[in-house]
């Protein structure tokens, strides 16, 4: 469900370094386990800028560049990282427990908070972002995923204000943050 | 003098100042586009690779006018949302998107045509691309 998000207060988002989206809508809804034990919504987060992105544990390239990347933002942030949350969600329930997600998570900054949850839900979750992901599988049986990489940023009310593309490095995030963080 | 001419012009397309009205190349995804590929016609709304260039057109807008929510690479545009997304990069970018019939768009993103050749490179293609308009 799609809702116009209030415009009032709303930060510039002009001279952002990710792709804005205009008019602001509601964020699409998140109805997942977290991986801190409990239920994951975006609505837990009003008040925080939050950095949702859809990845998995076993990812060699993409997803730990990600984190790194969001970790190393969250540090130059300094204390003003205390008001961004970041919500790292998997696209291989099948692997990915919450036990999983949260040493994965945890091995890159234990604020993290991981979502999981059934086959459905997790489809769920991707469909709203327009997330697709295809699996690879090896000859022995392994596989792997091909998911969407972007970064999703939500604002304090819950409006997606902007979508940074895979690639942009912590000083990108830290820029932009400081644009939703402004009141 | 028609040699003069020549050469006054090229001295201005190679070294004068580009202007540009707006950094942003827009591109709308019209009303009924997906209504008509479900029938369907394989009608290409888009092109298939968009050219921008640092510094002159490098922010990419995308509108979509359709009925139902569009994905463009790294995002879903819903009814009546714009996405703005400003390229740093010169670099060649592929994209997801259900605007086009082959699910695919690339971005090439040229330098800065710095250089007097490359900038009447720039306004020589910018002219032609235009006329094809």
């Amino acid at each position: 469900m799609f809702l116009t998000a209030a415009a009032s207060a709303a930060p510039d988002t002009g001279a952002m370094k990710a792709g804005v989206l205009s008019p602001v809508m509601a964020a699409p809804t998140l109805a997942l386990q977290g991986t801190d034990g409990k239920p994951l919504n975006l609505e837990r987060f009003r008040g925080k800028v939050v950095l949702l992105a859809f990845g998995f544990s076993n990812c060699g390239e993409v997803c730990p560049i990600t984190l790194a990347t969001l970790a190393g933002a969250r540090k130059k942030l300094g204390a003003d990282a205390a008001q961004v949350q970041v919500v790292y969600v998997t696209v291989d329930p099948e692997r990915d427990d919450a036990a999983q997600m949260k040493k994965f998570l945890g091995s890159f900054d234990p604020t993290f908070i991981g979502g999981v949850g059934s086959r459905a839900e997790i489809d769920a979750a991707q469909k709203g972002y327009g997330i697709s992901s295809t699996k690879n599988v090896y000859a022995n049986g392994n596989y792997t995923i091909g998911h969407s990489s972007s970064i999703y940023m939500i604002d304090r009310a819950g409006g997606l204000r902007a979508v940074m593309p895979y690639g942009h490095t912590a000083d990108d995030f830290v820029h932009d943050l400081k644009i939703l963080l402004r009141k | 003098m028609p040699l003069a001419a020549a050469l006054a012009a090229l001295g201005w397309a190679g070294f004068a100042p580009i202007q540009v009205p707006s950094r942003d190349e827009l591109f709308e995804i019209p009303k009924g586009t997906y209504a008509r590929r479900m029938a369907g016609d394989k009608v290409e709304i888009l092109p298939s690779m968009v050219r921008l260039t640092l510094g002159l057109n490098d922010v990419l807008m995308l509108r979509n006018l359709d009925d139902v929510p569009q994905v463009f690479g790294p995002t879903i545009m819903m009814p009546g949302q714009s996405f703005r997304l400003p390229f740093e990069k010169a670099a060649s970018y592929n994209f997801a998107c259900t605007a086009h019939a082959s699910g695919q768009m690339t971005v090439l993103v040229e330098p800065y045509p710095a250089m007097p050749w490359s900038k009447i490179h720039w306004r020589v293609r910018e002219w032609w691309e235009n006329r094809k308009r």
